[in-house]
């Protein structure tokens, strides 16, 4: 048989498969599953017992294939989706003071959002989103929205939804000019920010859908950053929480709180220290702790599970790789090159 | 005439946005409004030149058959439906329920949040296979990456649970985020801005003239 | 249609990881729908929120009836705006190859701009807000520092300034001078350390969220 006929028939059993379960989902006879905390414990242990296997045959000098590590990666990321382990989740010092500058604002406060990401990021900021929404419809603050990469408004549109969803915000009938707006995009970048520095109409003559600046009550009198009280910057790179930092903290002293992907926050950190931020979520981590600050169990807290397997997937393949490494080198032959 | 006057351009756009940070007031202030509100219209059409070139150019390939030409016409049709749909739609074109909105939902996330999250894979791939202690340097690097990796999920404390709290391996990812990690990106952070500074302070004088290009 | 949406959106996730095996149609039919589906995003995004809203608006703003019957503007036309779209026409005169050079107006335009607001930016930001919380009493302002903030306060101040000397290039990394570089280089090595440690954390975020759409959103599977 060709490969690829080989290709096409595991391609159809495949299909044949993910047809067969969509089809029990869609009528209804499937509701998902979730292992019990015992039998969470024994896959987990069966997955890291077949690492020690992996280090047997690397230590052998036999690398697995790339293809195998990418099993190993998918798999530690999807099972605990079905394990119910719960995890302790602690407070970083920089979470706690991003929240408490938040929970020092008066009712009827004025937050500016800036969206400043794109979907592949919303793993990540989604979360982080959610629930500062939350927290800010729940505590009566309102809240202008903004974004400089495009598809920010988007995503906050989204977030929005998902707070709305919330009983609690629901019964409190909020309107949008009146306790919200969404301004929408605009390009140029840092340049955004230093002219909504004298005047932010001049940046967004209209909100995200055409509606006039004028006409939204809520941001009738807010002229530039002197009329804001709380910025928060969610952001994924350039244009980002750096540039925020350059000019809506150094050029006019606004409170600067940052959520950030965790590939952009170690950067952050020293804008931290200077007291340029007043504090960081950094990632998926970062996300999950403002959840339990805020309250609302979201998605930060529910794949923390996944977030700690992948973690420990890829640290047991460094150990591997270098346990063999080290005992190669002092074999004095390395056929791990 | 083609390049003294972007030089002019450059130096006299640069020049203002430096005294417009020390003299915040007329004209300086007006200019700065004016050229901020040009660089947003300047910058959208760059971003225009970019898709209207990346159109030319598979238009291009599928005028000469070039290899893989079909995917030219996969381009183009992306862009036209998502174009057509995006004008058809006016202004409230993001909003709910609009079909520029299904099309950025089920095609534009699952395509480019796909597209980054592959690189999971290969980061863990690259982990076993080449992310080795070679030296004292490279183990250093390993380890911050090792404590900052396990203290910063939940995980990390639940195998140190053992120890008092300031010794978990939280409390261990957050001093080193906190001090070594800031002052190592402090030193890069500043490297970086003295070498921007400079570069701009060429760039403006007119020492500087490579983004002209070549020619007259 | 919720249906087809999710097959859809499952389709394009799986033909991306499908290169995870080898470079196949399937994939590189999905990353040519991204390239044109992103193109296309931009394109409208940039001409409702820029060409039409800030420009077109800001020059021929809309009318409105006000309490005497007038017809008005509903904000002041903003002429000037005339001059930032010459620039950008300007600019996209460069798919034009006779008179292509003319887009070097507004490239000088957008680099002087982007020269000129960064020089200062980062000098302020990135230089001297930095050196003024890396100089600082190491026992903390009125001496009331905890060893913790002391001990972090020296890491700061040694890291800081043993990682500007490993940058410095214009003195042979030696003797007194060559130390300094090389403590430099291990506190660099611990940033790139968890930098690496966050790349990992960020990657697995996203692949996580892709997950939980083929198993919870797409296949239900998830309980």
């Amino acid at each position: 048989m060709s490969t690829r006929t080989k290709e096409l028939i595991v391609l159809s059993i495949v299909t044949v498969f993910c047809i067969i379960v969509y089809w029990f989902k869609a009528t209804g006879r499937m509701h998902g599953f979730q292992f019990s905390t015992g039998m969470s414990i024994v896959v987990s242990a069966l997955i890291f017992l077949s690492l020690v296997v992996v280090l047997i045959l690397t230590l052998k000098g036999r690398l697995i294939g790339r293809r195998l590590v990418f099993l190993y990666v998918a798999i530690g990321v999807s099972l605990p989706f079905f394990m119910s382990i719960t995890q302790e989740i602690k407070i970083s010092p920089e979470v706690q003071t991003l929240y408490d500058g938040l929970a020092e604002l008066p009712t009827g406060s004025k937050v500016l959002v800036a969206f400043d990401y794109d979907p592949p990021s919303a793993p990540e900021l989604q979360p982080m989103a959610e629930s500062l929404l939350r927290y800010c419809f729940n505590n009566d603050l309102k809240v202008v929205v903004m974004g400089l990469w495009p598809q920010g408004p988007q995503q906050a549109n989204m977030a929005i939804e998902a707070a709305m969803r919330d009983e609690s915000i629901a019964s409190k009938n909020l309107q949008y000019g009146v306790d919200w707006v969404n301004l929408g995009f605009q390009s140029g970048n840092e340049f955004v920010i230093q002219r909504m520095g004298s005047e932010f109409k001049s940046m967004f003559p209209t909100d995200y859908a055409g509606r006039p600046y004028d006409e939204l009550e809520l941001v009738q009198n807010v002229h530039n950053f002197s009329n804001i009280d709380y910025v928060f910057n969610l952001s994924a790179g350039f244009p980002g929480t750096i540039e925020w930092v350059q000019v809506a903290v150094d050029r006019y002293g606004v409170k600067l709180g940052a959520g950030n992907t965790a590939v952009q926050a170690p950067q952050c950190y020293p804008y931290l220290r200077s007291g340029q931020l007043i504090g960081i979520l950094g990632g998926m981590n970062g996300a999950a702790e403002f959840e339990l600050l805020t309250g609302f169990t979201g998605k930060g807290t529910k794949f923390m599970l996944s977030q700690s397997f992948a973690h420990m997937i890829v640290l047991s393949f460094i150990l591997i790789g270098n346990v063999a490494f080290i005992i190669d080198r002092r074999k004095k032959k390395s056929p791990i090159r | 005439m083609r390049r003294e006057i972007p030089l002019f351009i450059t130096g006299v756009v640069g020049i203002v946005f430096v005294l417009q940070y020390f003299i915040p007031h007329f004209p300086f202030n007006k200019m700065n409004a004016w050229f901020s509100d040009w660089f947003s219209i300047v910058q959208a059409c760059a971003i225009w030149l970019g898709v209207l070139n990346l159109l030319k150019i598979s238009f291009q390939n599928i005028g000469r058959r070039k290899d893989d030409w079909g995917y030219a016409i996969v381009i183009v049709v992306s862009f036209l439906a998502i174009s057509i749909v995006g004008f058809a739609e006016g202004e409230a074109f993001r909003d709910s329920g609009t079909s520029f909105t299904w099309l950025y939902d089920y095609i534009y996330t699952p395509l480019s949040s796909s597209m980054f999250a592959i690189l999971a894979f290969f980061v863990a791939s690259a982990s076993y296979r080449a992310f080795r202690a070679r030296n004292f340097e490279a183990t250093l690097l390993l380890l911050a990456a090792f404590f900052v990796m396990l203290g910063r999920v939940p995980i990390g404390d639940v195998l140190t649970s053992f120890m008092p709290d300031q010794l978990q391996l939280s409390s261990l990812a957050t001093w080193i985020m906190n001090f070594p990690q800031t002052a190592g990106q402090r030193a890069i952070m500043i490297g970086i801005a003295l070498g921007i500074v400079s570069t701009s302070l060429r760039i403006i004088l007119g020492v500087e003239r490579s983004h002209l290009g070549g020619g007259d | 249609m919720e249906h087809i949406a999710l097959w859809v959106a499952a389709f394009l996730t799986l033909g991306i990881y499908s290169f995870l095996y080898k470079d196949n149609p399937w994939y590189k039919l999905c990353e040519a729908i991204f390239v044109g589906i992103s193109a296309g995003y931009w394109f409208v995004t940039l001409f409702w929120d820029n060409i039409y809203g800030k420009f077109w608006l800001g020059v021929f703003p809309d009318t409105t009836t006000n309490a005497t019957g007038e017809i008005v503007y509903v904000s002041t036309p903003d002429y000037w705006l005339i001059v930032g779209a010459v620039l950008g026409f300007l600019m996209l005169l460069r798919l034009v190859p006779k008179i292509g050079w003319i887009s070097r107006w507004p490239l000088a335009f957008i680099v002087g701009a982007t020269a000129g607001f960064y020089l200062i930016n980062y000098f302020s930001s990135n230089v001297m807000a930095q050196v003024q919380d890396t100089i600082m009493p190491l026992f903390g302002v009125g001496y009331n520092a905890s060893v913790y903030d002391i001990i972090g306060n020296v890491v700061i101040a040694v890291g800081t300034f043993t990682g500007l000397i490993y940058f410095f290039f214009s003195k042979e990394h030696k003797g007194a001078f060559g130390g300094a570089a090389r403590v430099g280089i291990f506190f660099l090595m611990i940033t790139f350390g968890a930098a690496f440690g966050y790349t990992v954390m960020s990657r697995m975020s996203l692949l996580i969220g892709r997950m939980d759409f083929i198993f919870g959103d797409w296949l239900g599977l998830i309980g």
